[in-house]
């Protein structure tokens, strides 16, 4: 068989490589042949029918979306006979659409009204009755329009193949079929929205956003989910300061669609009935609403005072703030007030995988090459709850080129489904029994290995030295919680180590030492709500707190300053795998600052210079001190990732053993956020036995 | 309990092959077939190779006998013996055309015609495992069959190391829920594999990757039925029974209006005036034959003028532009409302179209509509036209032949008796208040 095949379509001669499709091959040669059912990624169905093309020799039209290219193959796809059948495909489509555009939230941007106006006839010569079924609630966020449906399969085969859940089936027959929860009446399902993004018409609908707006009217922009670690970028439906949904239907990013519940529905967070607005200060044991002003006057005094008379700062640090904040944080705390104290919530041991890595280039793996890699080692994670989008990397990889999955975990995971083979082992036990893995491991011939909390210390090195042994080339993801839970250790948020994992002028305490310590003078908390799960021994401390709501933290606050979320700002976040992307600020909240305006603010207040704080000057500051952070700017500028080589040399350890733990997050809570995103406890109370704890 | 399809004499034109158990008391057990040839079929098998049985049905000529007239050697030899797969053996007994009333005969009267024939295919491309597929609405069928089933384990003619031959083969029933799909073979694989009866895409074909993912013979009930013949007789003799081209015999069902309605065994190539007036006893009440299914409800219909000159073969139907289908003979008197007949053939297919594909699900239903509404003669001469063009714009354009089955007679009845769509135009036979409630109700 030739390779590439050259064949002809519409007279022009093109080549392909064999077994490629029609539909592709004539994508890839910028001629489009329309489609409903043909998704990339996904099963072939050729059930809508509308890729018909014309081949000569054959007896009549055939599907272009399961026909593989062929040597001589002369291939019409704009004939008149072509163009009548796309006609009457969507004429046969639209005879029992109930044409609601007016109403549907799909209208702008539906497959099938772009279809209708391109391909369609003017007019229907369709004049019978309709058939109706009435509109179902699957789930407080999927809502289902059967006779919008077209049944183009795309739902069922995203939530069966590409997250591994098959909450989808077709029930009844012929023009009655229904696509149906295969529990009847409700989803019992990760409640990811997949299927109502790919679904080319309005039939799926989400409960949040439906009925609110029309597409046109929103301005869409490219935002990181702060939810988990793997950074996807999710594009905020924004209307009038308000966001209405989350999607990513351009496939921007590095999570192309995908996004889960957290990406696509808990940015609500925002719009909380007890968001903090105003900042507030302590008088007489009780806070009160005060002016920025008084506020941030009040705050740089006493620190000034504290500082002036040598006491103990501590500053803790935010695993959601940006790239820019949490430098900027760092500099103030060791410049600024004079403490090596600082800290913040650690869930993975980056460091030592640095350590274990140095020397090496390129020995981090991207979300990308998860997907690419041939084999992929799990340690001690539940991707599909902690994860999402690396548990579906990794599906698509095992789908799409057959890698060999290994699972080494304390319980079942998602991920055991696609698994090679899957070990039980608790935290304490993973690595002895990744060891016992060698010759599968060395067999599948390339390695991703992602491992989370249970892997940390001197069993980091002891891992890569296994992986080694095996000589297969390998790449590490550690895994983190957060949105910028990995660029926090880069920014030197450690007590130990400055930005770019240098070793600190002096070795401070880390965040249980200073919760611990009665003699801290000053606590400066920003982002974080480290007194969720323990207590403040310093009863004299003068406890500065930033954040969104009041948290367990901020109800010990001496000063509370209401901070702006992610959505409300601008900086640069690295997710777990150390991709660097961009949030573009979408929208603004009365009453709130971003974390650093408030620390330019306070600086500016006490007289200090630390540069200023405007987060593209911050971002040079860190490309240029930061190592492996010299990223392409037009790269993250356009909405793309960068990806960082944060060290090459080995890396100091502090003295004393720190807390590394992970927050395990399900796929419905985000640490304290979870209590204040309406949809994930709506989720959390609707009936599901999957995800019961 | 349920009327014979046999008369209890053949018609002296009958080429009685297949048939020829039928009326022995107690055909269907394995007695009366095994004093009566049976299994030597088989037992001739055993002693040949797989090569020398598949030449020996290729130079039968048999064609599929579900509809499509494939050659079944040639299908057979498809099969890649060397994979290292099992290979499976399905026997599609969801005979749902309508008209067609011959697999049910067959099983019900001779069901171990049907086992010695799945043994020799299996025999010829190392099956051991087989299954029959039998429509759910022949609830008694299955039972018999696995009756006969029973007592070819009981018997040695099932099972392990069959009558010392060391060939091994499990066989079993497995039943339809009763959709039409299912006798599509991609679809009735899907159903026997528990999945909901859709269609598969092909290639590959079931040779190549059928149930189960694994090589597969899949054959009507008479095409296996008529394998143990052709050994026995060996294939060029059963070849003769028919015409070139097209070899030995074929059940025909005659029904509708006809004076003997029946299943009758005739040689391929059997002239259509002789069947109707010889074989029939011609048309009931000594009136004129309007028009003619020639094999089951998705045929282009023909006139009864096309019909008459016409012979029962593939090449003699194509060349009619129709076929011959599953051997399902309706026939329609001058008596007969074309309307009524066109919507009751498409109401049908509406019914039963899986619904996979667009052209189908959308263009079954409205074709009913226009029917519907041609029927109550609140139609327009536009819907005339519309009805045309609907079944035009899916013939050949669907996921697999249901939609074309629902074209064709669609399409060939307002061709050839336009006239009388146009005479029910304006001849409201309903108000305008109950027509909405009867669309609304039939749709």
């Amino acid at each position: 068989m030739a390779d590439p095949v050259t064949f002809t379509v519409n007279g022009k001669s093109l080549q392909a490589p064999a077994g490629t499709l029609v539909i592709d091959a004539c994508k890839r040669a910028g001629i489009e042949i329309p489609a409903f059912c043909y998704y990339e990624g996904l099963a072939l169905q050729a059930a809508c029918r509308m890729c018909l093309v014309e081949v000569e020799k054959a007896p009549k039209l055939l599907a272009s979306c399961t026909l593989p290219v062929a040597e001589g193959m002369v291939v019409q796809t704009e004939s008149p006979v072509v163009v009548q059948a796309r006609k009457a495909m969507l004429e046969f489509l639209l005879t029992n659409h109930p044409l609601d555009c007016p109403v549907c939230d799909k209208g702008g941007e539906c497959e099938l009204q772009d279809m209708s106006f391109r391909y369609g006839a003017g007019e229907s010569r369709f004049t019978e009755m309709k058939q109706h079924v009435d509109e179902k609630q699957w789930s407080p966020v999927v809502y289902f329009d059967a006779p919008r449906c077209i049944l183009c399969y795309r739902c069922v085969r995203i939530c069966d193949e590409g997250l591994g859940v098959k909450a989808l089936g077709v029930t009844n027959r012929g023009v009655y079929s229904e696509i149906t929860p295969n529990k009847g009446d409700h989803l019992d399902c990760d409640e990811c929205g997949a299927c109502i993004d790919i679904c080319p018409v309005g039939a799926l609908t989400s409960g949040i956003y439906r009925y609110q707006t029309r597409p046109w009217e929103m301005e869409h922009i490219g935002a990181i989910c702060s939810h988990c670690g793997d950074g996807c970028k999710t594009t905020l439906g924004v209307k009038n300061d308000e966001i209405l949904r989350g999607n990513n239907r351009d496939r921007s990013g590095i999570n192309g669609e995908f996004l889960c519940i957290k990406g696509r529905y808990a940015f609500d967070f925002v719009s909380h009935a007890e968001r903090l607005q105003s900042p507030m200060i302590r008088v007489d044991g009780k806070l009160e609403e005060v002016s920025w002003s008084k506020a941030l006057a009040f705050v740089a005094q006493r620190f000034g005072e504290i500082k002036a008379a040598g006491g103990r700062f501590g500053v803790i640090g935010g695993e959601r703030s940006t790239n820019e904040e949490n430098y900027y944080l760092q500099k103030f705390a060791r410049v600024g007030l004079g403490t090596p104290h600082i800290d913040h919530r650690r869930s993975g041991d980056v460091p030592a995988l640095l350590d274990a890595l140095h020397g090496r280039q390129g020995a981090l793996a991207t979300v990308d090459d998860l997907y690419n890699a041939k084999g992929v080692l799990i340690i001690g994670a539940d991707l599909a709850q902690q994860h999402p989008l690396l548990a579906f990397q990794t599906r698509a990889d095992s789908r799409h080129h057959q890698a060999k999955v290994f699972t080494v975990t304390e319980g079942p995971v998602r991920e055991d489904k696609v698994a090679a083979k899957k070990l039980r082992a608790g935290p304490a036990g993973q690595l002895a029994v990744v060891k016992t893995l060698g010759e599968d491991l060395k067999a599948a011939g390339e390695l991703v290995v992602l491992f989370g909390d249970s892997i940390q210390g001197a069993a980091v090195g002891e891992l890569v030295s296994f992986i080694d042994s095996l000589g297969v080339p390998a790449k590490y993801i550690c895994l983190v919680d957060y949105s910028n839970s990995r660029g926090t250790c880069d920014m030197g948020l450690l007590p130990h180590l400055g930005p770019g994992y240098q070793a600190a002028a002096q070795t401070g305490m880390g965040q249980a030492e200073m919760l611990a310590d009665p003699a801290l003078d000053a606590l400066w908390v920003v982002g974080a709500n480290p007194l969720a799960g323990a207590a403040l021994a310093s009863q004299q401390a003068f406890v500065v707190v930033q954040d969104m709501f009041l948290t367990e933290t901020a109800q010990r606050a001496d000063v509370v300053l209401p901070s702006a979320s992610a959505y409300e700002k601008t900086g640069t976040v690295t997710n777990t795998c150390g991709q660097v992307q961009r949030l573009r600020k979408a929208i603004s909240v009365m009453g709130v600052k971003a974390d650093l305006d408030i620390f330019g603010l306070l600086a500016r207040g006490m007289r200090l210079d630390l540069g200023r704080a405007v987060p593209d000057q911050v971002f040079e500051e860190i490309r240029a001190s930061v190592h492996g952070y010299n990223v392409p700017l037009p790269v993250i500028a356009t909405g793309g990732a960068a990806m960082t080589d944060p060290v090459h040399g080995r890396i100091p350890v502090a003295g004393q053993a720190q807390v590394i733990q992970s927050a395990r997050d399900t796929l419905f809570t985000s640490g304290s956020l979870t209590r204040y995103s309406k949809t994930l406890n709506l989720v959390l109370e609707a009936p599901g036995e999957l995800y019961k704890p | 309990m349920y009327p014979s399809l046999l008369h209890e004499t053949p018609h002296p034109d009958e080429q009685i092959v297949l048939g020829k158990r039928f009326r022995l008391p107690d055909s269907r057990r394995i007695d009366t077939y095994l004093a009566s040839e049976g299994y030597q079929g088989f037992l001739k098998a055993a002693q040949m190779t797989p090569e020398q049985i598949i030449d020996e049905v290729k130079a039968s000529n048999l064609r599929g006998r579900g509809g499509a007239g494939f050659p079944t050697g040639l299908k057979w030899s498809f099969v890649p013996r060397q994979s290292p797969k099992p290979k499976y053996i399905v026997v599609n007994g969801d005979e749902s055309e309508p008209g067609t009333c011959k697999d049910r005969v067959l099983i019900q009267y001779d069901p171990h015609q049907l086992i010695e024939g799945i043994l020799i295919a299996g025999r010829s491309v190392d099956a051991h495992r087989g299954w029959i597929y039998i429509r759910g609405e022949y609830r008694y069928l299955i039972d018999i069959m696995d009756e006969a089933i029973a007592e070819a384990y009981a018997r040695g003619w099932l099972g392990k190391n069959i009558q010392g031959t060391g060939f091994d083969f499990e066989l079993s029933t497995h039943t339809g829920a009763g959709a039409y799909e299912c006798g599509e073979e991609s679809a009735l694989l899907e159903s026997l594999e528990g999945k909901r009866g859709v269609p598969r895409i092909r290639p590959p074909f079931p040779a190549v990757s059928g149930a189960f993912q694994c090589p597969t013979i899949l054959n009507n009930v008479e095409t296996f039925a008529a394998v143990p013949s052709i050994l026995r007789m060996g294939g060029q003799a059963w070849a003769a029974l028919g015409i070139p081209k097209a070899g030995g015999t074929k059940l025909t069902c005659l029904t509708g209006h006809v004076n003997r309605m029946g299943v009758y065994e005739l040689a391929l190539g059997y002239p259509v005036r002789k069947m109707i007036e010889d074989i029939g006893g011609g048309i009931r009440g000594g009136k004129k034959l309007k028009a003619m299914i020639p094999g089951g409800s998705s045929c282009p219909i023909l006139t009864g003028e096309e019909a008459w000159e016409l012979n029962m073969d593939y090449d003699s139907m194509a060349k009619a532009k129709t076929m011959l289908g599953s051997g399902g003979v309706v026939l329609m008197d001058e008596d007969t409302d074309m309307v009524k007949a066109a919507l009751r053939i498409i109401r049908f297919y509406q019914h039963e179209s899986c619904g996979w594909c667009i052209p189908c699900r959308e263009g079954t239903m409205w074709l009913k509509k226009l029917l519907t509404r041609l029927d109550e003669g609140v139609g327009t001469v536009k819907d005339i036209d519309l009805v045309g063009d609907l079944a035009d714009n899916m013939l050949g354009r669907t996921f697999c032949p249901l939609g074309d089955a629902a074209a064709m007679p669609t399409m060939s009845i307002v061709r050839k008796f336009r006239h009388e769509f146009e005479a029910k135009l304006g001849r409201k036979t309903v108000s305008m208040a109950g027509l909405s409630q009867l669309v609304s109700i039939t749709g």
